[in-house]
Protein backbone atom coordinates (compact mmCIF):
# COMPACT_ATOMS: atom_id res chain seq x y z
CA UNK A 1 0.00 0.00 0.00
CA UNK A 2 1.18 3.54 -0.85
CA UNK A 3 1.32 6.26 2.15
CA UNK A 4 0.20 9.48 1.43
CA UNK A 5 2.79 12.43 1.42
CA UNK A 6 1.96 13.79 5.10
CA UNK A 7 1.89 17.55 5.49
CA UNK A 8 4.10 19.00 7.98
CA UNK A 9 1.36 21.07 9.34
CA UNK A 10 0.60 17.97 11.34
CA UNK A 11 2.02 17.68 14.14
CA UNK A 12 1.26 13.41 14.26
CA UNK A 13 3.23 12.95 11.21
CA UNK A 14 6.28 14.80 12.08
CA UNK A 15 8.46 11.54 12.68
CA UNK A 16 7.71 10.72 9.12
CA UNK A 17 8.12 13.67 7.94
CA UNK A 18 11.85 13.30 8.56
CA UNK A 19 12.13 9.92 7.45
CA UNK A 20 10.21 11.26 4.07
CA UNK A 21 12.92 13.82 3.45
CA UNK A 22 16.39 11.68 3.51
CA UNK A 23 15.42 8.43 2.28
CA UNK A 24 17.45 5.66 3.29
CA UNK A 25 16.63 2.08 2.29
CA UNK A 26 17.55 1.43 6.17
CA UNK A 27 15.28 3.85 7.63
CA UNK A 28 12.50 3.79 5.20
CA UNK A 29 11.65 0.15 5.48
CA UNK A 30 8.06 -0.79 3.37
CA UNK A 31 6.85 2.32 4.19
CA UNK A 32 9.50 4.41 2.02
CA UNK A 33 7.86 5.38 -1.40
CA UNK A 34 5.59 8.03 -0.73
CA UNK A 35 6.59 10.63 -2.60
CA UNK A 36 4.65 9.61 -6.17
CA UNK A 37 6.86 8.44 -8.90
CA UNK A 38 6.43 12.29 -10.47
CA UNK A 39 7.77 14.47 -8.31
CA UNK A 40 10.91 12.57 -7.97
CA UNK A 41 10.94 13.20 -12.01
CA UNK A 42 10.66 16.78 -11.37
CA UNK A 43 13.21 16.86 -8.88
CA UNK A 44 15.93 15.42 -11.26
CA UNK A 45 14.50 16.90 -14.34
CA UNK A 46 14.90 20.18 -12.53
CA UNK A 47 18.66 19.62 -11.03
CA UNK A 48 19.04 18.42 -14.88
CA UNK A 49 18.44 21.42 -16.46
CA UNK A 50 20.54 23.41 -13.44
CA UNK A 51 23.59 21.35 -13.93
CA UNK A 52 23.72 21.14 -18.26
CA UNK A 53 22.00 24.91 -19.21
CA UNK A 54 22.94 27.09 -15.96
CA UNK A 55 19.18 28.17 -15.11
CA UNK A 56 18.69 27.28 -11.35
CA UNK A 57 14.56 26.34 -10.52
CA UNK A 58 14.92 24.09 -7.97
CA UNK A 59 13.39 26.99 -5.20
CA UNK A 60 11.14 27.77 -7.31
CA UNK A 61 7.37 27.34 -6.48
CA UNK A 62 7.35 23.25 -7.31
CA UNK A 63 3.64 23.35 -7.36
CA UNK A 64 3.61 25.62 -10.17
CA UNK A 65 6.36 25.07 -11.95
CA UNK A 66 5.21 21.44 -12.25
CA UNK A 67 1.50 22.72 -13.58
CA UNK A 68 3.91 24.36 -16.27
CA UNK A 69 6.18 22.17 -17.37
CA UNK A 70 3.18 19.26 -17.71
CA UNK A 71 2.25 21.96 -20.10
CA UNK A 72 5.38 21.77 -22.02
CA UNK A 73 5.53 18.18 -21.46
CA UNK A 74 1.59 17.90 -23.68
CA UNK A 75 2.50 20.11 -26.00
CA UNK A 76 6.06 17.85 -27.05
CA UNK A 77 3.86 15.06 -27.11
CA UNK A 78 6.15 13.20 -24.61
CA UNK A 79 5.05 10.41 -22.22
CA UNK A 80 6.56 12.08 -18.79
CA UNK A 81 9.21 13.87 -17.29
CA UNK A 82 11.94 11.43 -17.61
CA UNK A 83 11.44 11.62 -21.74
CA UNK A 84 11.35 15.56 -21.05
CA UNK A 85 14.75 15.24 -18.96
CA UNK A 86 16.26 13.34 -21.70
CA UNK A 87 15.13 15.53 -24.11
CA UNK A 88 16.84 18.74 -22.12
CA UNK A 89 20.21 17.15 -21.55
CA UNK A 90 20.99 16.74 -25.45
CA UNK A 91 18.99 19.82 -27.44
CA UNK A 92 19.97 23.25 -26.57
CA UNK A 93 17.06 24.30 -28.95
CA UNK A 94 14.64 22.18 -27.17
CA UNK A 95 15.49 23.68 -23.67
CA UNK A 96 15.13 27.32 -24.86
CA UNK A 97 11.51 26.44 -26.01
CA UNK A 98 11.14 24.43 -22.79
CA UNK A 99 12.90 28.02 -21.14
CA UNK A 100 9.56 29.83 -22.34
CA UNK A 101 7.04 28.19 -20.65
CA UNK A 102 9.25 28.21 -17.18
CA UNK A 103 8.19 31.57 -17.24
CA UNK A 104 5.04 33.10 -16.40
CA UNK A 105 4.47 36.74 -18.39
CA UNK A 106 0.99 37.94 -17.36
CA UNK A 107 1.38 41.33 -16.15
CA UNK A 108 -1.03 44.48 -16.98
CA UNK A 109 -0.19 48.59 -17.08
CA UNK A 110 -1.25 50.19 -13.64
CA UNK A 111 -1.83 46.49 -11.87
CA UNK A 112 -2.92 47.59 -8.48
CA UNK A 113 -3.62 51.04 -9.59
CA UNK A 114 -4.12 51.80 -6.13
CA UNK A 115 -0.04 50.95 -5.58
CA UNK A 116 0.88 53.48 -8.29
CA UNK A 117 -1.59 55.97 -6.80
CA UNK A 118 0.71 55.25 -3.67
CA UNK A 119 3.77 55.92 -5.33
CA UNK A 120 2.71 58.99 -6.49
CA UNK A 121 1.45 60.73 -3.61
CA UNK A 122 4.13 59.47 -1.46
CA UNK A 123 7.37 58.71 -3.03
CA UNK A 124 7.60 61.49 -5.81
CA UNK A 125 7.23 64.47 -3.21
CA UNK A 126 10.40 62.95 -2.05
CA UNK A 127 12.35 61.86 -4.95
CA UNK A 128 11.58 65.39 -6.22
CA UNK A 129 13.86 66.81 -3.31
CA UNK A 130 16.75 64.62 -5.42
CA UNK A 131 18.84 65.70 -8.67
CA UNK A 132 18.70 62.16 -9.95
CA UNK A 133 16.92 58.78 -8.99
CA UNK A 134 17.48 55.30 -10.27
CA UNK A 135 14.70 52.63 -10.67
CA UNK A 136 15.05 48.98 -10.81
CA UNK A 137 12.04 46.96 -11.92
CA UNK A 138 13.20 43.82 -11.54
CA UNK A 139 10.92 40.40 -13.78
CA UNK A 140 9.51 43.10 -16.08
CA UNK A 141 8.14 40.78 -18.02
CA UNK A 142 6.68 42.50 -21.04
CA UNK A 143 7.25 45.88 -20.05
CA UNK A 144 3.94 47.42 -19.06
CA UNK A 145 5.01 47.89 -15.68
CA UNK A 146 7.91 49.69 -16.03
CA UNK A 147 6.14 52.21 -19.23
CA UNK A 148 3.49 52.91 -16.41
CA UNK A 149 5.88 53.99 -14.30
CA UNK A 150 7.63 55.95 -17.23
CA UNK A 151 4.30 57.63 -17.68
CA UNK A 152 3.48 58.36 -14.07
CA UNK A 153 7.08 60.04 -13.42
CA UNK A 154 6.14 62.06 -16.81
CA UNK A 155 2.91 63.87 -15.44
CA UNK A 156 4.98 64.87 -12.28
CA UNK A 157 7.50 66.35 -14.39
CA UNK A 158 10.43 63.79 -13.16
CA UNK A 159 11.01 61.49 -16.17
CA UNK A 160 14.21 63.67 -17.24
CA UNK A 161 16.03 63.22 -13.86
CA UNK A 162 15.07 59.29 -13.79
CA UNK A 163 16.73 56.03 -15.06
CA UNK A 164 14.38 53.23 -15.41
CA UNK A 165 15.88 49.70 -15.08
CA UNK A 166 14.07 47.02 -16.25
CA UNK A 167 15.31 43.43 -16.18
CA UNK A 168 14.04 39.99 -16.46
CA UNK A 169 15.40 36.70 -17.99
CA UNK A 170 13.04 35.99 -20.55
CA UNK A 171 14.46 37.24 -23.62
CA UNK A 172 11.35 37.10 -25.40
CA UNK A 173 9.54 39.16 -23.27
CA UNK A 174 12.63 41.76 -23.08
CA UNK A 175 12.33 42.13 -27.01
CA UNK A 176 9.17 43.01 -26.68
CA UNK A 177 9.01 45.16 -23.63
CA UNK A 178 11.84 46.86 -25.97
CA UNK A 179 9.78 47.61 -28.28
CA UNK A 180 7.01 48.67 -26.71
CA UNK A 181 4.12 47.38 -29.10
CA UNK A 182 1.46 46.24 -27.60
CA UNK A 183 -2.34 45.16 -29.01
CA UNK A 184 -4.43 48.04 -28.61
CA UNK A 185 -7.28 45.52 -27.22
CA UNK A 186 -5.12 45.23 -23.86
CA UNK A 187 -4.63 49.44 -24.21
CA UNK A 188 -8.34 49.77 -23.84
CA UNK A 189 -8.44 47.99 -20.68
CA UNK A 190 -5.81 49.52 -18.85
CA UNK A 191 -6.75 53.43 -19.30
CA UNK A 192 -9.40 52.20 -16.48
CA UNK A 193 -6.45 51.24 -14.25
CA UNK A 194 -4.42 54.11 -15.41
CA UNK A 195 -7.25 56.77 -14.67
CA UNK A 196 -7.55 54.86 -10.85
CA UNK A 197 -4.17 54.74 -10.27
CA UNK A 198 -4.45 59.58 -10.51
CA UNK A 199 -3.19 59.34 -13.94
CA UNK A 200 -4.07 62.94 -14.75
CA UNK A 201 -4.06 62.85 -18.74
CA UNK A 202 -5.23 61.29 -21.43
CA UNK A 203 -3.91 57.47 -21.59
CA UNK A 204 -4.32 57.54 -25.43
CA UNK A 205 -1.40 59.61 -25.18
CA UNK A 206 1.46 57.88 -24.39
CA UNK A 207 1.02 55.57 -27.25
CA UNK A 208 0.05 56.04 -31.00
CA UNK A 209 -2.01 53.84 -32.62
CA UNK A 210 -1.72 51.71 -36.09
CA UNK A 211 -4.52 49.14 -36.89
CA UNK A 212 -4.78 46.52 -33.89
CA UNK A 213 -1.08 47.76 -32.12
CA UNK A 214 -0.28 50.61 -30.15
CA UNK A 215 3.20 51.52 -29.71
CA UNK A 216 4.42 53.51 -26.83
CA UNK A 217 5.73 57.09 -27.37
CA UNK A 218 9.34 57.38 -27.57
CA UNK A 219 10.10 59.42 -25.23
CA UNK A 220 9.19 56.83 -22.74
CA UNK A 221 11.07 54.11 -23.98
CA UNK A 222 14.37 56.50 -24.20
CA UNK A 223 14.80 56.83 -20.41
CA UNK A 224 14.06 52.99 -19.77
CA UNK A 225 17.34 50.67 -19.67
CA UNK A 226 16.18 46.76 -20.34
CA UNK A 227 18.63 44.26 -19.70
CA UNK A 228 18.85 40.53 -18.92
CA UNK A 229 19.22 39.56 -15.33
CA UNK A 230 18.46 36.82 -13.86
CA UNK A 231 17.52 37.29 -10.20
CA UNK A 232 19.15 34.00 -8.96
CA UNK A 233 22.42 33.43 -10.19
CA UNK A 234 22.96 37.62 -10.84
CA UNK A 235 24.67 39.99 -8.87
CA UNK A 236 23.31 43.28 -7.24
CA UNK A 237 22.39 46.10 -9.25
CA UNK A 238 23.59 48.62 -7.66
CA UNK A 239 22.30 52.43 -5.57
CA UNK A 240 19.17 52.30 -6.24
CA UNK A 241 16.36 55.02 -5.06
CA UNK A 242 13.47 52.12 -5.96
CA UNK A 243 12.70 48.89 -6.66
CA UNK A 244 10.12 47.50 -7.87
CA UNK A 245 9.47 43.72 -7.78
CA UNK A 246 5.64 42.22 -8.03
CA UNK A 247 4.49 38.96 -8.76
CA UNK A 248 7.80 37.70 -8.75
CA UNK A 249 8.53 36.41 -5.45
CA UNK A 250 5.25 34.35 -5.26
CA UNK A 251 7.27 31.97 -7.67
CA UNK A 252 9.87 31.44 -5.24
CA UNK A 253 9.80 29.43 -2.06
CA UNK A 254 11.23 30.85 1.39
CA UNK A 255 14.75 30.31 0.86
CA UNK A 256 15.26 32.18 -2.97
CA UNK A 257 12.77 34.69 -1.66
CA UNK A 258 15.11 35.32 1.25
CA UNK A 259 18.35 35.42 -0.93
CA UNK A 260 16.27 37.65 -3.50
CA UNK A 261 15.10 40.14 -0.90
CA UNK A 262 19.21 39.87 0.45
CA UNK A 263 20.07 40.79 -3.15
CA UNK A 264 17.55 43.77 -2.86
CA UNK A 265 18.23 45.28 0.09
CA UNK A 266 22.00 45.52 -0.62
CA UNK A 267 20.77 47.05 -4.47
CA UNK A 268 19.18 50.16 -2.63
CA UNK A 269 20.59 53.34 -0.94
CA UNK A 270 19.54 53.95 2.48
CA UNK A 271 15.91 55.50 2.58
CA UNK A 272 15.31 53.86 -0.63
CA UNK A 273 11.90 52.00 -1.48
CA UNK A 274 11.38 48.42 -2.24
CA UNK A 275 7.99 48.29 -3.92
CA UNK A 276 6.40 44.65 -3.78
CA UNK A 277 3.03 42.71 -5.32
CA UNK A 278 0.09 42.80 -3.83
CA UNK A 279 0.46 39.29 -2.16
CA UNK A 280 4.12 39.86 -1.25
CA UNK A 281 5.77 41.24 2.25
CA UNK A 282 8.43 41.30 4.12
CA UNK A 283 6.57 40.03 7.08
CA UNK A 284 8.57 36.44 7.34
CA UNK A 285 11.44 37.63 6.19
CA UNK A 286 14.90 38.32 7.93
CA UNK A 287 15.73 41.40 6.22
CA UNK A 288 12.51 43.06 7.41
CA UNK A 289 13.97 44.97 10.76
CA UNK A 290 16.26 46.61 8.14
CA UNK A 291 12.76 48.49 6.60
CA UNK A 292 10.37 50.29 7.88
CA UNK A 293 6.56 49.75 6.73
CA UNK A 294 5.28 52.98 4.27
CA UNK A 295 2.33 51.05 3.61
CA UNK A 296 1.39 47.66 4.13
CA UNK A 297 -1.31 47.45 1.70
CA UNK A 298 0.05 48.11 -0.91
CA UNK A 299 3.20 46.51 0.04
CA UNK A 300 6.06 49.51 0.07
CA UNK A 301 8.56 49.31 2.24
CA UNK A 302 11.30 52.40 3.18
CA UNK A 303 15.19 50.84 3.78
CA UNK A 304 16.12 52.27 6.93
CA UNK A 305 19.15 54.88 7.17
CA UNK A 306 22.31 54.08 8.99
CA UNK A 307 21.72 56.93 10.85
CA UNK A 308 18.38 57.77 12.24
CA UNK A 309 16.64 60.29 10.34
CA UNK A 310 12.85 61.55 10.63
CA UNK B 1 1.64 2.45 13.74
CA UNK B 2 -1.59 4.86 13.17
CA UNK B 3 -3.78 3.92 10.44
CA UNK B 4 -3.49 6.53 7.25
CA UNK B 5 -6.23 8.77 7.47
CA UNK B 6 -7.82 11.80 5.54
CA UNK B 7 -5.43 14.71 5.70
CA UNK B 8 -7.15 17.71 4.15
CA UNK B 9 -10.17 19.20 2.15
CA UNK B 10 -10.51 21.45 -1.27
CA UNK B 11 -13.12 22.63 -2.57
CA UNK B 12 -14.35 24.44 -5.49
CA UNK B 13 -17.69 26.44 -5.91
CA UNK B 14 -18.97 29.45 -8.62
CA UNK B 15 -22.70 30.32 -8.90
CA UNK B 16 -24.41 30.22 -5.96
CA UNK B 17 -21.36 29.55 -4.09
CA UNK B 18 -21.75 31.85 -1.46
CA UNK B 19 -24.77 30.86 0.10
CA UNK B 20 -23.56 27.12 -0.27
CA UNK B 21 -19.86 27.77 1.17
CA UNK B 22 -22.22 29.65 4.24
CA UNK B 23 -24.30 26.80 4.89
CA UNK B 24 -21.62 23.94 4.13
CA UNK B 25 -19.08 25.72 6.37
CA UNK B 26 -21.66 26.76 9.60
CA UNK B 27 -22.60 23.22 9.88
CA UNK B 28 -18.90 21.69 10.46
CA UNK B 29 -18.20 21.35 14.36
CA UNK B 30 -15.59 23.05 15.67
CA UNK B 31 -13.92 20.35 16.10
CA UNK B 32 -12.75 19.26 12.71
CA UNK B 33 -9.59 18.84 11.97
CA UNK B 34 -8.74 18.78 8.88
CA UNK B 35 -7.03 21.71 7.04
CA UNK B 36 -9.65 23.09 4.05
CA UNK B 37 -8.88 25.54 0.96
CA UNK B 38 -11.38 26.71 -1.36
CA UNK B 39 -11.88 28.77 -4.45
CA UNK B 40 -15.14 30.88 -5.51
CA UNK B 41 -15.13 32.57 -8.51
CA UNK B 42 -15.71 36.16 -8.02
CA UNK B 43 -15.55 38.76 -10.39
CA UNK B 44 -12.30 40.15 -10.28
CA UNK B 45 -13.20 43.57 -10.55
CA UNK B 46 -15.14 43.08 -6.91
CA UNK B 47 -13.23 43.62 -3.97
CA UNK B 48 -13.66 40.47 -1.64
CA UNK B 49 -15.21 40.32 1.62
CA UNK B 50 -15.54 36.62 1.19
CA UNK B 51 -13.27 35.61 4.10
CA UNK B 52 -15.48 38.00 6.23
CA UNK B 53 -18.76 37.03 5.61
CA UNK B 54 -17.89 33.50 5.43
CA UNK B 55 -16.09 33.40 8.89
CA UNK B 56 -19.35 35.13 10.69
CA UNK B 57 -21.01 31.78 11.02
CA UNK B 58 -18.08 29.01 10.56
CA UNK B 59 -16.83 28.15 13.76
CA UNK B 60 -13.74 27.18 12.60
CA UNK B 61 -11.23 30.14 11.64
CA UNK B 62 -11.55 31.26 7.90
CA UNK B 63 -8.63 33.37 6.35
CA UNK B 64 -7.38 34.66 3.06
CA UNK B 65 -4.29 32.35 2.11
CA UNK B 66 -1.20 34.01 2.33
CA UNK B 67 2.06 33.09 0.09
CA UNK B 68 3.75 29.87 1.42
CA UNK B 69 1.98 29.96 4.89
CA UNK B 70 1.26 26.65 6.41
CA UNK B 71 -2.01 24.53 5.62
CA UNK B 72 -2.91 24.68 9.09
CA UNK B 73 -5.45 21.92 10.88
CA UNK B 74 -8.54 23.56 12.11
CA UNK B 75 -8.59 26.40 9.54
CA UNK B 76 -10.58 27.57 6.40
CA UNK B 77 -7.96 28.84 3.44
CA UNK B 78 -9.90 30.95 0.47
CA UNK B 79 -7.68 31.84 -2.88
CA UNK B 80 -7.24 35.69 -3.25
CA UNK B 81 -9.21 37.54 -5.83
CA UNK B 82 -7.03 37.47 -9.26
CA UNK B 83 -4.60 34.65 -7.76
CA UNK B 84 -4.66 31.08 -8.08
CA UNK B 85 -4.23 29.10 -4.96
CA UNK B 86 -1.86 25.77 -5.50
CA UNK B 87 -0.39 23.76 -2.43
CA UNK B 88 3.30 23.00 -2.87
CA UNK B 89 4.47 19.68 -2.07
CA UNK B 90 5.61 20.81 1.78
CA UNK B 91 2.40 21.17 1.95
CA UNK B 92 2.25 25.32 2.27
CA UNK B 93 0.50 27.49 0.18
CA UNK B 94 1.26 29.26 -2.71
CA UNK B 95 0.09 32.06 -4.90
CA UNK B 96 0.29 32.31 -8.82
CA UNK B 97 -0.58 35.17 -11.23
CA UNK B 98 -0.17 32.52 -14.19
CA UNK B 99 -2.60 32.28 -16.89
CA UNK B 100 -6.41 31.68 -16.34
CA UNK B 101 -7.69 28.44 -16.17
CA UNK B 102 -10.98 27.95 -17.36
CA UNK B 103 -11.21 31.67 -17.56
CA UNK B 104 -10.74 32.16 -14.19
CA UNK B 105 -8.20 33.01 -11.74
CA UNK B 106 -8.42 31.84 -8.72
CA UNK B 107 -9.36 28.94 -10.50
CA UNK B 108 -10.39 25.21 -9.10
CA UNK B 109 -8.45 22.82 -11.49
CA UNK B 110 -4.89 24.03 -10.14
CA UNK B 111 -5.83 23.55 -6.69
CA UNK B 112 -7.22 20.53 -7.00
CA UNK B 113 -4.28 19.19 -9.02
CA UNK B 114 -1.34 20.77 -6.98
CA UNK B 115 -3.48 19.60 -3.38
CA UNK B 116 -4.08 16.02 -5.19
CA UNK B 117 0.15 15.72 -5.82
CA UNK B 118 1.41 16.71 -2.14
CA UNK B 119 -1.48 14.56 -0.37
CA UNK B 120 -1.93 11.41 -2.82
CA UNK B 121 -4.65 9.49 -1.30
CA UNK B 122 -5.48 11.58 1.76
CA UNK B 123 -6.87 14.06 0.36
CA UNK B 124 -10.66 15.05 0.22
CA UNK B 125 -12.01 16.98 -3.43
CA UNK B 126 -15.59 18.88 -2.97
CA UNK B 127 -16.63 20.16 -6.36
CA UNK B 128 -20.19 22.48 -5.35
CA UNK B 129 -22.79 24.10 -7.27
CA UNK B 130 -21.32 26.45 -10.26
CA UNK B 131 -22.22 27.63 -14.07
CA UNK B 132 -18.60 26.49 -15.36
CA UNK B 133 -16.90 23.43 -15.75
CA UNK B 134 -13.88 23.88 -13.54
CA UNK B 135 -12.93 21.75 -11.17
CA UNK B 136 -13.93 18.74 -13.28
CA UNK B 137 -11.00 17.70 -13.92
CA UNK B 138 -8.78 18.57 -11.27
CA UNK B 139 -11.79 16.32 -8.95
CA UNK B 140 -10.37 13.14 -11.47
CA UNK B 141 -6.87 14.34 -10.99
CA UNK B 142 -7.59 13.40 -6.86
CA UNK B 143 -9.45 10.48 -7.61
CA UNK B 144 -6.00 9.27 -10.07
CA UNK B 145 -3.94 9.51 -6.41
CA UNK B 146 -6.27 7.91 -4.71
CA UNK B 147 -7.99 10.69 -3.14
CA UNK B 148 -11.72 10.81 -2.08
CA UNK B 149 -13.71 12.81 -4.84
CA UNK B 150 -17.66 14.27 -3.73
CA UNK B 151 -19.49 16.00 -5.38
CA UNK B 152 -22.68 18.28 -4.50
CA UNK B 153 -25.87 16.57 -5.87
CA UNK B 154 -26.93 18.43 -8.90
CA UNK B 155 -30.52 18.31 -8.23
CA UNK B 156 -29.48 20.49 -4.50
CA UNK B 157 -27.62 23.18 -6.58
CA UNK B 158 -28.50 26.55 -7.32
CA UNK B 159 -26.43 26.33 -10.27
CA UNK B 160 -26.12 22.56 -11.84
CA UNK B 161 -23.59 23.15 -14.27
CA UNK B 162 -20.43 22.64 -12.05
CA UNK B 163 -21.63 19.36 -10.38
CA UNK B 164 -22.94 17.70 -13.59
CA UNK B 165 -19.74 18.25 -15.57
CA UNK B 166 -17.74 16.79 -12.60
CA UNK B 167 -20.00 13.88 -12.61
CA UNK B 168 -19.70 13.72 -16.45
CA UNK B 169 -16.06 13.94 -16.15
CA UNK B 170 -15.70 10.22 -14.55
CA UNK B 171 -16.49 8.34 -11.21
CA UNK B 172 -16.80 10.20 -7.81
CA UNK B 173 -17.09 8.74 -4.50
CA UNK B 174 -20.01 10.22 -3.18
CA UNK B 175 -22.90 12.35 -4.99
CA UNK B 176 -24.66 14.18 -1.73
CA UNK B 177 -27.19 17.04 -1.22
CA UNK B 178 -25.81 20.36 -0.08
CA UNK B 179 -27.09 19.77 3.51
CA UNK B 180 -25.06 16.18 3.77
CA UNK B 181 -22.13 17.52 2.97
CA UNK B 182 -20.81 18.31 6.41
CA UNK B 183 -21.62 15.00 7.99
CA UNK B 184 -20.45 13.26 5.45
CA UNK B 185 -16.82 15.63 6.02
CA UNK B 186 -17.08 14.94 9.54
CA UNK B 187 -17.66 11.43 9.39
CA UNK B 188 -14.59 11.33 6.75
CA UNK B 189 -12.43 12.15 9.15
CA UNK B 190 -13.04 9.84 11.43
CA UNK B 191 -12.31 6.79 9.36
CA UNK B 192 -9.07 5.18 8.47
CA UNK B 193 -8.22 5.37 4.80
CA UNK B 194 -9.81 2.48 2.64
CA UNK B 195 -6.97 0.42 1.14
CA UNK B 196 -6.65 0.96 -2.34
CA UNK B 197 -7.65 -2.22 -3.73
CA UNK B 198 -11.33 -2.07 -2.34
CA UNK B 199 -11.60 1.49 -3.01
CA UNK B 200 -10.92 0.56 -6.55
CA UNK B 201 -13.77 -2.01 -6.91
CA UNK B 202 -16.47 0.02 -4.99
CA UNK B 203 -16.43 3.01 -6.62
CA UNK B 204 -18.39 3.62 -9.17
CA UNK B 205 -19.94 6.81 -8.41
CA UNK B 206 -22.27 5.54 -6.11
CA UNK B 207 -24.63 7.14 -3.85
CA UNK B 208 -24.11 7.66 -0.59
C1 LIG C 1 4.08 37.29 -13.41
S1 LIG C 1 5.39 38.21 -14.14
C2 LIG C 1 5.29 39.73 -13.28
C3 LIG C 1 5.39 40.92 -14.19
C4 LIG C 1 5.22 42.28 -13.55
N1 LIG C 1 6.27 42.53 -12.57
C5 LIG C 1 3.85 42.45 -12.93
O1 LIG C 1 3.72 42.42 -11.72
O2 LIG C 1 2.88 42.58 -13.68
C6 LIG C 1 6.82 37.38 -13.47
C7 LIG C 1 8.10 37.72 -14.20
O3 LIG C 1 9.21 37.33 -13.41
C8 LIG C 1 10.22 36.85 -14.27
N2 LIG C 1 11.18 36.01 -13.55
C9 LIG C 1 10.96 34.80 -12.99
N3 LIG C 1 12.10 34.30 -12.48
C10 LIG C 1 13.07 35.21 -12.74
C11 LIG C 1 14.46 35.27 -12.49
N4 LIG C 1 15.09 34.26 -11.87
N5 LIG C 1 15.14 36.36 -12.88
C12 LIG C 1 14.53 37.38 -13.52
N6 LIG C 1 13.21 37.38 -13.79
C13 LIG C 1 12.49 36.31 -13.42
C14 LIG C 1 9.46 36.11 -15.34
O4 LIG C 1 10.22 35.93 -16.51
C15 LIG C 1 8.25 37.03 -15.54
O5 LIG C 1 8.49 37.95 -16.54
Amino acid sequence: MKLASAPRSLPADAALGTIAEGPSALLAGPQAPREDVESIELSLLLEAIRRRWGYDFTHYSHASIRRRLDQARRAAGLANFSDLLSRVLHDESFFDRLLRYMSVTVTEMFRDPQCYRTVRERLIPVFKTFPFIKIWCAGCATGEEVYSLAILLHEEGFLERARLYATDFNKDSLDIAEKGIYPQRAMDAYAANYHQSGGRGEFSDYYSSSYDFARMKGFLRDRIIFSYHNLVTDGIFGEMNLITCRNVLIYFDKTLQEQVLRLFTDSLRHGAYLCLGAKESLNFSAVKPLYETLDSRQRIYKKRGLVAHG
Amino acid sequence: MAEPRYEAVVMGASAGGLQALKSLLSALPESFRLPIAIVQHVDASAKSYLAEILSRDCKLAVTEAEDKADFRSGTVYLAPTGYHLLIEPDCSLSLSVDEKVNYCRPAIDPLFESAANAFGPTLIGVVLTGANQDGARGLQHIRTRGGCAIVQDPESAESRFMPRAALDAGPVDHIVPLSEIAPLLGALEGQTLPTTGSKKAGAKGGLK
